[in-house]
């Protein structure tokens, strides 16, 4: 809401699938590749050239399809949207009008504290166009076509979406499923996600909106974010001067913050959209559904779900589990070994979190599996080893030799064997030995050079011993000495 | 039958010359070429490469199944490193970087491709008078048209420069030059000969089609040529029949043939062609074969129907040749500039009239009417003629009302040039294999073709059928 007027904004994006070959020619594509090295006589529109169909894109719009509970299409075609531009290489695209291969999904996102439910109005298989690059050369418009033919879907919401910082959190959620379901890389800055939005504002008690405006050329989240806070600015502040909105299409200039007009009325391009001819109507096999709901890995509104209510667990460890969707994946597994989602979580939030980070890697990359970190869990839980020295020692240990069995290197270490409490008090009683003045201090007062005398006293135990055994001893020792 | 001298089928051919059969060949052919040049069925010839080609199979001890037949290739279709240009103003200076499918079969089998075949402009026309580089002309009578579109196809294989020819049917531009000069011209079933290299004109209704004085070579032809391509999403089956040994098996097999009752009986239809086809069904009757007449009562609609889906798929197809990536590009200050003087300039008048038509019946207000409708009207023929093939093996009728018109002949009622394909298209619309067969004489000396159409895949018994009227 601003003040009383409600955004109303839905979004079409387009996401770059990452398949081996192009959606209708065999050559590959890759981002920021020398220009036109990507090239096929298909994709470049020779004379007498034909697309065919990528099994791969089918089976990843699918993969979309069901993770978001959308109408799947058994049978589907393709149509021809046609417009001449320089950079569409056959004067036509290859999309999908009429048979979009699914409809009427919905997907959840999570702000703030709550999740809200977009709907998913359809998705629809399509190609990419060359780029057109206008500002290098001075007289001409280069054009590179290794983007040409790279398979695209685009997602059309609802507009459901009430403020930019919905739109945001949607589109991030959006690029989080992408990536989680391994379809596309969804990478902003380099196109592989791409977002229009169109947005209109509902007038303080009304309950319809005013005209819509599309927002185009929208490269990042926060560029989103911006974009969409100017218009709605920008529409309210002509709704309260008396004026009306028209109906049109706006660019985004990030550099100054403002959206300025593109094309207005020649938008009405009638596209003549007809059935493709050279592609046979798609017939999508019931063993490839059942496979692909198999393969379908769970969601981050399904885990948390799952995670909040079944687990118990709390709103920040769930959170935490779902923020990046392999820590799920690890965790999940890491259960199926032990069955202790805190203790795991205690290990996954501390020392492997704590380890991620300080070599720059993500869980992929992590060196021990989860049925090593979930037997850990269990060596700390059952004590025969203590936490703080399995967390530390072994841990670093295994980290270096991953191969190693988490128990055989407990007894090469020795780390079980625990000092009895003749060699705990003999050890504390020299450490004491060595600090009177300290021991002064602390009888003053200064009783944080408990952890000294603890600290001090586990070093020379090398860690061997039950630091609680040994704090009783501290205090007993230090109380007797009074 | 013909009144040229032209090659034997290419078994016969080798059997009579043995192991220099390709070389003198080549040096008939590049004769025959050079005697007819006239008739301007050829725009390139490759002569040093095919010589070679021959030098190079005659010093091969195995023969490959197509050993040294000479080809001509229509100019819409692909060969590696040659010029291809639609015969079309808009693609002077495209080479293409690779081949056909059909043609590289043909290739890998020893086939020697000659040279490239005149043709109306992308394909659209029906008396190769349309073309870039001029009219093509028929042998029987250099002031009349070859048919159209692959009349310089049709040429070539008429007066023995080629022996097989390789054209493109869309709306019968195999068939209707083939019945006008003389010889032999086959369009498979749809689906069965890879589109992949052929300029798409009708997407849904293009076929390279093969023109030929002998049935025997174009079945060696398929089964080289025919079956399932990966580059071709619209090519099936997987498995082909053996068409040389088909034609042996079946020829005495005898069939039930329908003759449509609407053709023999057209407004439009010369009176030497009805006498022709009274004569064929009598001798097809004293065969053995049984004949009756059917009814199809949607021809009058066909044409339209055609014209409709044709122009729409075209006007799509033909997008790509804006000047911006290979071809022909008008100088100009603007972009729009540049598209509107490259198409104007580059394109012929037939090839905007159908590129205006297409448009016009997919554009919003008019799609539902005319491309939506005739779409749902194709339906209903194919519905139609399936019926008739359980009850029928083949189905009979002329190719063509009236044998070649003089060139010219339709220069200010260009649409009504659409009618002379009013018997052809309909197996372009259904999707069925048709031939056209050099049965018949008009009284002036002219060529009439007569022509036969099978189910769909049921091609080797229609070729089959075919040689039996040969002997």
């Amino acid at each position: 809401m601003v003040g009383d007027w409600k955004p109303v904004i839905g979004l079409e994006i387009h996401i770059q699938l990452k398949t081996r070959s192009k959606n209708f020619s065999p050559e590959g594509y890759e981002y920021g590749a020398e220009p036109n090295t990507l090239t096929h006589p298909v994709s470049l529109a020779y004379p007498g050239t034909l697309p065919v169909v990528n099994k791969k894109v089918v089976e990843y719009a699918t993969l979309l399809a069901l993770a978001l509970n959308a109408e799947i299409r058994k049978t589907f075609h393709f149509s021809r949207k046609n417009y001449f531009y320089p950079d569409l290489p056959k004067g036509y695209q290859i999309t999908q009008y009429d048979t979009p291969i699914c409809e009427n999904g919905y997907l959840h996102f999570k702000i703030g504290k709550t999740w809200k439910k977009v709907r998913i109005l359809r998705v629809q298989i399509e190609e990419d166009t060359g780029k057109s690059i206008h500002d290098i050369d001075p007289f001409y418009t280069l054009l590179d076509f290794n983007r040409a033919g790279v398979p695209l879907l685009e997602l059309v919401t609802a507009p459901d979406i009430n403020s930019p910082e919905e739109a945001q959190a949607f589109l991030v959620a959006v690029r989080q499923l992408v990536r989680h379901l391994g379809i596309s890389d969804g990478n902003m800055e380099e196109g592989s996600l791409r977002c229009d939005a169109n947005i209109s504002l509902i007038p303080p008690g009304e309950d319809k909106p005013g005209n819509r405006v599309e927002v185009k050329n929208l490269n990042s989240f926060r560029f989103l974010r911006k974009a969409l806070e100017y218009e709605i600015e920008r529409q309210r502040q002509i709704y309260e001067s008396g004026g009306t909105v028209e109906r049109e299409t706006r660019g985004f200039d990030a550099v100054k913050g403002v959206t300025f007009p593109m094309r207005t009325k020649e938008e009405l391009h009638d596209y003549r959209y007809f059935p493709e001819p050279d592609m046979p109507p798609y017939e999508l096999s019931q063993e490839l559904l059942e496979g692909l709901k198999h393969k379908m890995p769970p969601l981050p509104f399904q885990l948390w779900k799952r995670y909040t209510e079944e687990l118990n667990l709390s709103e920040k460890e769930a959170e935490f589990l779902i923020e990046d969707l392999d820590i799920s994946r690890f965790f999940e597994e890491a259960l199926k070994s032990y069955n202790s989602p805190k203790s795991i979580l205690k290990w996954l939030m501390g020392p492997v979190r704590a380890s991620l980070n300080q070599n720059s890697i993500s869980i992929e990359q992590f060196p021990l599996s989860p049925q090593i970190i979930a037997k850990l869990a269990q060596i700390a839980d059952k004590e025969i080893v203590h936490f703080t020295v399995a967390s530390q020692k072994l841990f670093r240990e295994l980290l270096k030799d991953p191969s190693k069995d988490p128990e055989k290197l407990i007894k090469e270490l020795s780390l079980d064997q625990k000092a009895d409490d003749s060699s705990i008090e003999d050890v504390v009683r020299s450490v004491l030995q060595a600090f009177p003045e300290k021991i002064e201090q602390y009888h003053k007062g200064k009783t944080g050079l408990l952890g000294l005398f603890i600290g001090e006293s586990m070093k020379k135990l090398k860690g061997k011993a039950d630091p609680r055994k040994v704090k009783e001893t501290v205090l007993k020792l230090l109380n007797k000495e009074q | 039958m013909s009144k040229f001298k032209t090659f034997p089928s290419l078994w016969r051919w080798l059997e009579e010359r043995g192991p220099k059969a390709p070389l003198s060949a080549v040096n008939i052919a590049l004769k025959r070429i050079e005697q007819f040049r006239d008739l301007n069925a050829f725009i390139d010839v490759w002569k040093e490469e095919a010589q070679q080609l021959a030098q190079q199979l005659v010093s091969e001890k195995r023969k490959k199944p197509l050993h040294g037949l000479i080809v001509g290739v229509k100019d819409n279709i692909a060969v590696a490193g040659k010029p291809l240009t639609a015969a079309s103003k808009i693609l002077q200076g495209y080479k293409s970087p690779f081949s056909a499918t059909v043609v590289e079969r043909l290739q890998e089998a020893g086939a020697i491709l000659i040279g490239r075949n005149n043709c109306d402009e992308f394909a659209m026309g029906s008396g190769n008078e349309y073309s870039y580089y001029g009219p093509a002309r028929n042998p029987y009578n250099p002031d009349l048209v070859p048919g159209g579109s692959s009349g310089g196809s049709a040429v070539a294989v008429a007066t023995g420069q080629v022996m097989v020819a390789l054209g493109s049917d869309t709306g019968g531009s195999v068939r209707q030059p083939a019945a006008y000069c003389g010889v032999i011209g086959y369009k498979p079933t749809y689906g069965l000969l890879s589109r992949y290299g052929l300029i798409a004109f009708a997407s849904s209704l293009d076929q390279i089609g093969i023109l030929a004085n002998n049935v025997e070579d174009i079945a060696a032809v398929m089964s080289v040529a025919a079956g399932k391509d990966p580059m071709d999403a619209t090519s099936t089956p997987s498995k082909t029949p053996n068409f040389v040994e088909e034609i042996i098996d079946s020829r005495q097999r005898k069939f039930k043939i329908g003759v449509i009752t609407e053709t023999v009986e057209h407004k439009d239809l010369h009176p030497d062609m009805a006498i022709a086809m009274e004569k064929w069904i009598s001798i097809l009757s004293k065969k053995g074969h049984e004949i009756e007449y059917v009814s199809l009562p949607l021809l009058d609609y066909l044409v339209p129907m055609y014209q409709i889906i044709a122009t729409a798929e075209a006007s799509a197809n033909l997008s790509r040749y804006d000047g911006v990536r290979y071809g022909y590009r008008a100088e100009a200050d603007t972009l729009e500039e540049m598209y509107i003087k490259t198409r104007t300039e580059g394109f012929g008048m037939e090839v905007k009239r159908r590129i205006m038509m297409g448009t016009f019946v997919l554009s919003s207000g008019f799609y539902d009417a005319y491309y939506m409708r005739a779409l749902k009207a194709r339906r209903l023929l194919v519905n139609y003629l399936n019926n008739l093939f359980k009850q029928y093996d083949l189905l009979m009728l002329p190719t063509t009302p009236a044998p070649a018109f003089p060139i010219g002949s339709f220069a200010q009622r260009p649409v009504e040039m659409y009618l002379v394909d009013v018997f052809t298209v309909i197996a372009n619309l259904a999707g069925t294999p048709a031939i056209s067969l050099p049965l018949a004489w008009s009284k002036d000396g002219l060529p009439l073709g007569i022509q036969f159409m099978s189910k769909a895949f049921d091609d080797a018994k229609l070729l089959s059928f075919s040689a039996s009227l040969f002997n």
